[in-house]
This record gives C-alpha cells, structure tokens and sequence, in this order.
C-alpha cells in the first residue's frame, strides 16, 4: 500500500543521517544507511591439510571484515580441541583409527558451529569463519546441512600447496610456538608435526570442480599464483574473493608516519591546508634520512593531496605519488577551529563527538567510519604492494594502524599517533610487530583524550579537560 | 646509488584548476612527481581475448574497455574481425574460415598483424595504456607470437578467455549480436544462423584452450559458463587485479537501471548550487509521481538506492519501499562556494569560475571536488550496480552525469555537459554491446538547473560573458 503522507525527515545528530521525525515508535525505519553486504549470515568454511595458511587467512580476512564494518569472528576447531584434551601427546591423537580421538573431535566441530549459531543469533555477527581443516566431504556435508537448516550461506576457502618448502616454512613460522609444542625441540616439533600433515593426507578429498559444483568457494594454488573461484553468490563473497586475491605473504614493512608539525597544529587548529612549520621542515629532512638509513628495497611513497604531507615528502627526494583518499578528516563546519572554538560556537557537537568518537560526523563533514569506507581501496592496495611509506595525518593514521593492528572501532580513534614518530609494520606470524621511531625533532602533542564528562550539559572546563597545549 | 638529499623542501604551489599540490622553481611548476592515478602499471598492458566465436569475447572487450576509460586509463579494443571486414569488404559464407583455405588463412594472418601494429601505435605513441585484442585467438601458435610481439615491445600480457558450452547461451548470443552483424546483411535469420554454427565449427577442430599446466607461466584468467566459474593465474599488477575484479563482478541477467535526481529543492529554485535542502512543493509531487511510475513498471525486485543528503531521501520515502543510503552518492561537493548562485561565484571567485568554464571534468572547486573526484568515489558503486539486478538510483545532477557517463561510454570531456534534468527518469537497459535509453519525464514541472558551456572561458571575460548561459532561477 503506498502511503500518501509525505513524512518530515529529521537529522540524526551524531551520525547526520536524515530519517523520518517518526512518533510512534512502531514505524521502522525504511532506509538503510549502512551498506547492504548480504541479507543472510555467512559462515566460510577453510579447507586445507595442515600448515596450509587456513589460520593466518582466517585471521586476516576477520581483521579486514571488521575494519570495514561486517561483525566477524573465527571460530578455530584447534582451540576447542586443546580444551577438550587439555595435554598434547603427539601425533598418534590426529591417526584416523583413533576412534576415541574422533569422538572428541567430532564433538569439538558440533560445540563449534553451536557457538557459531549463537554467535549469529544472540551477539550480532554476520561472518563466522570456520578454521579447521575440513578435509573430509563429510565434514564439509555436516556444516552445509547445519547452514542450510539455519539460512546461513556458506563459502569454502581451500588452500592447496604442494611446495615443502612453504610448507616448512610454515610450520617454523607459527606450529613451534604452538602450545601443543611448548616442551618440545625445534626438531622433535617439526617431526611430530610433518606426522599429523600424513594423519589427514590420508583421508583429504579437495574440492571437486564436478562434484562440488553447486558449492560456493575459493581454491587457492601455492600462496596465490593461481585461484579457482565457484559459484560467487554475493557481495561480501565477492568483496571476500577480491581481498584474497590481493593479500601476499612476501616479507615487507609498511611505514606509517604523519606530516611535519604544520603551523596549524601550532596553533591547535584542527584541518585546514597549512604548510609545514620550521620544526616540520626539519622533521622533514631527518624523515629522509632516516629513509636513506633504513636502506629499504624499492620504497613507494604515498602521500595526501594536502600540501602538508607533501612538502614532508618533497624533502625525501624520491617518486611519490598523491592519493586524494589519504586526506585529513574534513571536519566540515570546524575546520581550522581550535577546540576551545568549537566548545565556544558548537557545545552540543563537542560533547557528541566525545559520547562515540568513532561514528560522530562533523557537520558538514565526516566520520571516522566514512574515513574508512574511503580509505578501503588504500588498505587494499597496501595489501598488493611490499615495501610502503605512507605520509598522511592523525585521523587518517589511526584508521590504517586499526586495520593493521586489530583494534576496535572504539578504541580507533584514540590510538596514539604523535607527529614525528614513524612507525614501522612487519607482518609476523598471524599479526604484527610495532615498532615506534621518534625522529628527535620537538612537535606539538595533537592528541586529545577522551574527557571524563561526555554529557551535552557539562561545564566548559570539563569539555576542554584533555585539550593538548597550543599557541 | 646516492639519493639527492634536499636540506629543504622545495617550494610548492597550487595548480589553479585541480587543486594539487606541485613543486615550483623559478615562478615554473616542475616536473611533477606522480598524483595517484588508477592505472598504476609501469607499462602498457594487452589484454589478449581467447575463446571460439560467440562466447562473449566482444561483449567483454567492449565493456571492459568502457570500465576502464571510465575510471581514467585509456584503453582501445582492436578487433580483428573489423580488420577482416575492411580487408575483404564482402562475406560469402562459412567457407573463409575453413581451416584448409589457405587464402582465407593468410588474409586473416594479416589482419591480425595489421591489427598488432596499430596495437603497437596506439601503446606506444598515443598515450594508450590498455590494449584489448578481441579475436579467437584459439591456438597456442597464435597467442606465442602476441606474447613474443609484446615482449618485443615492453607490453605486459593478460589473457581473457571465455569457455561456454551451453547451447542456449551461444544462441542467444548470435541472435543478439551476430544477425545484425554486417556478414549477414543479405541474410535471413535461419541462414545465418546456420552459416554461423559452421563458422564455429571451422575453429573447433583446432582450439587449444588455455592450459592449467602448459600456461602455467601465463597471467590469464578463464571465464567458464558466464561467470558461473573462474581461473585466475598469475595476475601481475593493480590493473590486472581491477580488470579480473570487474569480470568478476558483470553479468548478463536482463534487468534495467533507473537513474533520476531528487526532486526539485529549495536550493534549486533559487538558483543555488550544492547544499542540503529539502524538497519544493513540486518536488514532493514529483516523488508521488515517481512512486506511481515505479508501481506500474512492475519491477522484479527493485532496490532503490539514495544519497545521504535530505532531499534524494525526502524523494526515496515517498515511495513506501526500503532503501539504502549511500554516502559515495552525495552530490560533488563545491567547497568554498557550498550554496551560492552561479552570479555569486562570478563576483567572488571570478578566475575559479572561468576554470571551471575551460576544463569542467578536471577542475577542483577550492576546498572542494572535481568530477574527476566524483568518479573515484563512485567506483564502488558501478561495482555494485554491475552485481545487481533491477535498481533505481535517486542522485544528483553531477552525479547523475558521471554515472550515465559510465553506461553510455561518454568521454570526459562530454560528460560534465550531459543533460539530466529534474524531474525525469532515465530508464538504460543493456542491449547487445550497449545500453538503450529511454527517458521518461514525469509530468512536473521543475526549474532548469543546466548550465551550457559560455562560449567565453578566458579569465578576463565581462560578467555578462560569464554568465551568459546561466538557467533562470527566483
């Protein structure tokens, strides 16, 4: 029935999206302004014999799915299982005649998707990822009728690799300091391991290109060179594909760093397209050499389109190129404001803005969460590329580290970025080493915490608690 | 190797029409480093189609071609069998494409050739960065001398291959794009058609597929049963991940898009650019009107898609269905001149409005955004609008252009100019290798908010130059 009242709309007033001024608390509301990835959850079901990569994909792909906002967990069966039998012996648990073993890993897989239909009912997720091997059709059939009985759609992730020295390189990476392996020598620890990889060799059925061809799934070859793609269902399947696709194992470091001190950070003015002030300019040159000491294997640069990243870059004497998506938060009708202003002309937005950092949208401008919908395409093409030094701002900085760092979106906005200080990313084993280089030149501190008193009615004093020094 | 190390930064400037940021010496922008551009290869790429005839391999080019141009790298599909036409001017039948006729062989060697040396021109001295090659390419023969051909010249190679062999699809296919081809001009839809098959036949014999194990060296991918299935192998750069992201993404499901702006705004009658306001009287109207229009088309399973901005979801609640907003369809933002006339930017930013006159696709309001702008963030939504099916997209009017741009293969320089009027829905239904319009005015009247080019784009021009092409307004 089409409804001939035209509905007055009104502007929610953190994020600044326009809804119907509804009075009765039954009407729902029709428009949607959180993107549509699926109608249905997902579970991804990893496939693969041991040391296959089934784990750091699992945990990557989580990572990148909650940074761009779909609520994502991975549910791994190893886990379960080393509660269940809280001492490992050895390889002999994983024989496939040890009934009494099968038992309780069967148990184990059963107590597994029961937490992943909780995990859908009761606390919001959309992606559930499934890492165990799963190498059994059987196996695989059991998760596709639980899916079906509840509505979930499944898409397999199979990781195929028939290279030994992957494998072992593998296996020393994340399988030694396994708590299955604590008491154990490097050598006993690989022997013991390379038994289990044969225990489920034995009964591995891969995913057939005939008899599998109604399932939904990705096969990856060899860390990448090659992928068949079945049957891609959705968008997040699609989005789920293109990122895999993109991700690469090559050892490199990611680089992030701010501009240099620019006169509008001295003035604790926020925004704007100020130049760099004299201690960024210096800041600038010790970046450079920094850069020439670190001695590193084609470097790329990226910077903002804003002339404060790229005079930092401009001192490093190198290619760089400009990506409009690196820019600072617009920060819409306080640009160029001090805070102590913005309490002044803007009271009600301030204390918004401390109430959830995260999704408060400037008037007129962004959030957080629309930064990182732009800065997607940037996360992706760091995932393709290896060695990167990304010069950028405070917003923008605490958004990329989130992603490589794991950090929820409450915890985003308050990540510690001072300007002068690069910090250097080495993906290792399933997540990533930090390291913090202060660069010795003196900058403002540009970091505000977030105040005990977040209510609308606080005093001006209690608002402007945690505002960093300026001029 | 020593890295030339500046005790200071050079000087920067401004560039007036986009807004970037350059290095300057002597009052002279420099060289200038890189601004991010999409294409990100550090070489020119061939795309070399693979696949029996009326696979789709032309769809492919066409489209994929279009994509690309579209999001900024400029790409030329070469296809042989235009060659092949030139070269022959009339075509008898199956016969030429017999495997055992020499003479046919050596014309069709030729064309290939012939077709690889403006692949070389267009690459190498016309700026191109993609090059499509839309033939067979069906046999390893074939496809080493491209590969040699490229390595010659620096080209990086991507292979498309298209396997099908759903009787039904490749029939659907003659009928939709061989009958009208000019082969069978003079022929009646039953000959053709069996003239057609035998044509395929003649490559059958001699097709050599892509090989999981010969190929292995090879960046390809393979498209089996429309889309049902792929093999990626090897894919090298940035622009071979988009390319094997968007084949991965379009399909051939029939279905149609409706593109419209919001109705008319408050901002719009007087004359006001940008902004937030809500709807005119009018403009309430014409979203009834629209609610109507959508009721008696009987769409299947229409999604309606809106911006963030008031009055596009003013017009979207009007029709009682669910919607999504999207932010990425907000209207290109004008920065310093947010809610201005056009009058007014000429007394306060007379020079900024006479750029905008000169290169409108590329310029920058200040603070603000190009169209330029606007279809790098509107990528990820022709990604999204390639995966559906039937949609309706309540935009805006500069977004509305960049969009229909995208469906109706207008160059950057057409597309700031198209007209998108209120108050009409455009309704694009792809159709063999392109996109039929149909353009349906909803019966309410609306101010005109198109602004032609003035004949004057000099930056001394007089106001009234300036201004000559300005709609009226209150």
């Amino acid at each position: 029935s089409m409804s001939s009242e035209q509905n007055e709309l009104t502007q929610t007033p953190l994020l600044k999206i326009w809804v119907p001024w509804v009075h009765s608390t039954l009407s729902r509301r029709r428009g949607s302004s959180v993107p549509q990835f699926t109608n249905s959850p997902t579970v991804i079901v990893m496939v693969g014999l041991p040391a296959r990569g089934k784990t750091y994909i699992s945990k990557k792909l989580a990572r990148y799915l909650n940074w761009i906002g779909v609520n994502t967990a991975v549910f791994n069966l190893g886990q379960y299982r080393r509660e269940a039998v809280q001492t490992y012996k050895n390889y002999e648990f994983f024989r496939p005649d040890n009934e009494e073993a099968m038992k309780i890993r069967r148990n184990c897989a059963s107590n597994a998707l029961t937490d992943i239909g909780a995990y859908f009912t009761k606390e919001q997720g959309q992606v559930a990822v499934f890492d165990a091997t799963n190498t059994t059709r059987e196996r695989r059939g059991l998760i596709l009728s639980f899916a079906k009985e509840k509505g979930y759609k499944v898409f397999f992730v199979e990781s195929v690799c028939d290279d030994p020295d992957i494998i072992e390189q593998n296996i020393m990476q994340v399988k030694l300091s396994s708590p299955d392996y604590e008491n154990c020598d490097k050598e006993e620890a690989l022997e013991d391991f390379l038994k289990r990889i044969e225990c489920y060799k034995m009964t591995y059925v891969p995913l057939d290109e005939e008899k599998d061809r109604h399932l939904s799934y990705i096969k990856i070859f060899n860390v990448g060179s090659r992928y068949l793609v079945n049957r891609v269902q959705d968008h997040i399947q699609s989005r789920i594909v293109y990122y895999l696709m993109n991700i690469h194992v090559t050892p490199r470091s990611i680089y992030l760093s701010r501009h240099g001190e620019s006169d509008l950070n001295l003035l604790g003015r926020i925004g704007g397209d100020s130049g760099l002030s004299t201690r960024g300019q210096m800041y600038a040159s010790a970046l450079a050499a920094f850069v020439q000491s670190q001695s590193i294997r084609d470097l790329k640069v990226w910077t903002s389109h804003m002339k404060r990243t790229i005079q930092t870059a401009e001192a490093l004497g190198v290619p760089y190129e400009q990506w409009k998506a690196l820019n600072e938060i617009d920060a819409g009708m306080c640009e160029e404001m001090t805070y102590e202003e913005i309490q002044d002309h803007h009271p009600e937005e301030f204390a918004l803005r401390d109430q959830d950092k995260y999704r408060y949208r400037y008037p007129k401008g962004e959030s957080y969460e629309d930064m990182v919908h732009r800065l997607e395409p940037v996360i992706m093409e760091l995932e393709r590329q290896e060695n990167v030094l990304v010069i950028c701002h405070q917003a923008v900085m605490r958004c990329l580290l989130a992603y490589f760092l794991d950090k929820s979106a409450d915890e985003l906005p308050y990540l510690r970025c001072p300007l002068h200080t690069v910090l250097k990313l080495t993906p290792v084993a399933y997540g990533c080493k930090v390291e913090s280089i202060f660069l010795n030149v003196q900058a403002v501190n540009t970091h505000r915490e977030k105040p005990p008193n977040v209510d609308i009615n606080r005093k001006t004093e209690d608002a402007l608690q945690t505002v960093p020094e300026h001029v | 190797k020593d890295m030339p190390m500046e005790t200071s930064p050079r000087e920067l400037t401004q560039n007036p029409l986009r807004k970037i940021w350059m290095p300057y010496k002597n009052g002279l922008p420099e060289k200038h480093i890189s601004q991010r551009k999409v294409c990100m290869t550090n070489c020119p790429t061939l795309i070399v189609m693979v696949g029996l005839p009326a696979r789709g391999k032309t769809y492919i080019s066409k489209k994929l071609t279009r994509y690309l141009n579209w999001i900024g790298v400029p790409t030329k599909e070469f296809n042989v069998g235009q060659y092949r036409r030139e070269c022959l001017k009339i075509y008898k039948n199956f016969e030429f494409f017999r495997p055992d006729n020499e003479e046919g062989l050596k014309i069709r060697r030729q064309c290939a050739l012939s077709a690889l040396n403006d692949v070389r021109q267009y690459l190498c001295m016309e700026g191109g960065q993609v090059a499509v090659f839309d033939a067979t390419n069906t046999t390893r023969e074939r496809r080493d001398t491209i590969t040699r051909f490229a390595e010659q010249n620096g080209f990086k190679v991507f292979f498309v291959e298209s396997v099908c062999e759903d009787p039904d699809v490749i029939a659907e296919n003659i009928v939709q794009v061989k009958l009208g081809s000019p082969d069978y001009i003079d022929c009646n839809t039953e000959e053709a058609v069996a003239d057609f098959m035998k044509r395929i036949k003649c490559y059958e014999n001699s097709y050599q597929p892509l090989d999981e194990g010969l190929d292995r060296e090879l960046s390809y991918i393979k498209i089996m049963d429309v889309g049902r299935r792929y093999l990626v192998n090897r894919v090298l750069d940035h622009i071979q991940s988009r390319i094997v992201y968007y084949l991965m993404n379009i399909h051939i499901t029939p279905r149609s898009i409706y593109l419209c702006r919001h109705g008319e705004s408050d901002l719009n009658v007087r004359g006001r650019i940008g902004g937030d306001s809500g709807l005119t009287s009018r403009g309430k109207e014409y979203a009834k009107s629209l609610g109507h229009f959508i009721q008696e088309q009987n769409i299947k399973d229409l999604k309606v898609w809106t911006s963030q901005m008031k009055r596009t979801i003013q017009t979207a609640e009007a029709l009682a269905v669910p919607y999504e907003q999207w932010k990425a369809l907000n209207e290109i933002d004008a920065g310093v001149c947010e809610e201005m006339m056009y009058e007014e930017i000429q007394e306060h930013f007379p020079l900024e409005f006479a750029l905008r006159d000169q290169d409108k696709y590329r310029y920058r309001y200040p603070k603000g955004e190009s169209y330029e702008d606007l279809v790098q963030r509107l990528e990820p939504v022709i990604m999204e609008l390639e995966r559906q099916e039937n949609v309706l997209v309540i935009c805006h009017q500069a977004v509305m252009r960049c969009l229909l741009a995208y469906f109706l293969d207008k160059s950057a320089e057409e597309l700031p100019y198209l007209k998108c009027p209120l108050h009409t829905v455009l309704k694009l239904t792809p159709v063999a290798y392109g996109c039929k319009v149909e353009s349906i005015f909803l019966n309410v009247e609306a101010v005109n908010t198109h602004r032609d080019k003035p004949e004057n784009v000099d930056i001394s021009r007089p106001t009234e130059e300036a201004l000559l092409t300005v709609p009226a307004h209150q």
